[in-house]
């Protein structure tokens, strides 16, 4: 049913989209963080910043940019830092990175029940 | 594609993971429940050449993909719960920690003809430390008590388990709100005493 886009992927493509980097700074984005673009496309910008900015006019979490550009989620981590770091985008971190060991807030817990019983 | 975005107030998304065995249903319960059709991704592995032959100095590395599927709930103005399918294949939890920290909780879904696919998740999840419920898809065969389950798994009476038909999203619906509540009351347990 899905397809599986990067079976067979080129490697030297990977290679190339993150200019050689191998890995971002992993802990700064988790799968649920969501991307909000600051800013428009400009000239000449690399085409997979270009199509996150224009899919995080609202809010996106990482792992449906993931999806969407066809690129393993490490890759996309890579790419999101460098927009990060020139502040083209902003990041809204899940409540649940704080205390990632912890049990979840009863408090959350309870808005997800409401949340849910809603559905 | 058209894409269905979020609200533009959405600040805080939360995880809860689906993990079973290839054809148990996973896919099929978060469609059953997501705003989105199911959408699909991958995450890269690589791992050392451990145990292959030296090729002169220079490091094998192999890399593979792991893929996962994955749907959305939004739950009010500013929450947003994703649900993710993992499979429970051996090699996935090498993963475990880099994607899926800070879970919510789990839900473990079984097929009653392939219980022994469930033991080695239940295991990792345990050694991970995380919080589940088990949910038993009901696939039309002859039906398995809870409790049959139960001892099938080697569960600890406070695990619930609870029978599904995860195509139908008023059932797939009451396995997310089971494992909330019993994430609440071990929540509420916790703080409690602390």
């Amino acid at each position: 049913m899905s397809p599986r886009p990067l079976d067979g992927e080129d490697p030297d493509r990977l290679y190339t989209i993150t200019g050689g980097r191998s890995r971002a700074d992993e802990s700064r984005l988790d799968l649920v963080t969501l991307i909000v673009s600051e800013c428009d496309p400009t000239p000449g910008m690399q085409s997979e910043h270009v199509k996150i900015l224009r899919m995080s006019r609202r809010p996106t979490a990482v792992v449906e940019i993931s999806s969407e550009l066809r690129l393993p989620v490490s890759i996309v981590k890579i790419l999101l830092c460098d927009l990060l770091d020139t502040g083209r985008v902003t990041a809204r971190h899940p409540s649940s990175a704080s205390t990632p060991s912890r049990l979840p807030d009863s408090a959350v817990l309870k808005q997800v029940l409401v949340g849910l019983e809603k559905l | 594609m058209v894409r269905a975005p979020l609200r533009s107030t959405a600040s805080n998304a939360l995880k809860i993971v689906v993990v079973g065995g290839f054809g148990v249903g996973k896919t099929t319960l978060v469609r059953a429940v997501s705003e989105i059709r199911p959408l699909s991704t991958e995450e890269i592995m690589t791992h050392a050449g451990v145990g292959i032959d030296d090729a002169g100095g220079v490091e094998t590395k192999t890399t593979t993909t792991v893929a996962f599927d994955f749907g959305r709930i939004t739950l009010n103005e500013e929450m947003v719960l994703y649900l993710f399918g993992a499979p429970g294949q051996e090699r996935f939890w090498f993963l475990w920690d880099r994607l899926f920290s800070g879970t919510l909780g789990v839900v473990v879904l079984v097929d009653t003809r392939r219980v022994a696919d469930s033991w080695y998740a239940i295991d990792r999840l345990e050694h991970h430390g995380m919080s589940f419920i088990v949910a038993v898809n009901d696939f039309g065969g002859p039906r398995h008590s809870v409790e049959q389950v139960r001892n099938a798994l080697s569960l600890s009476a406070d695990v619930p388990i609870i029978q599904c038909d995860a195509r139908e999203r008023e059932s797939s619906k009451k396995v997310l709100i089971t494992l909330v509540n019993h994430l609440y009351a071990l929540s509420t347990a916790q703080e409690t005493v602390s």
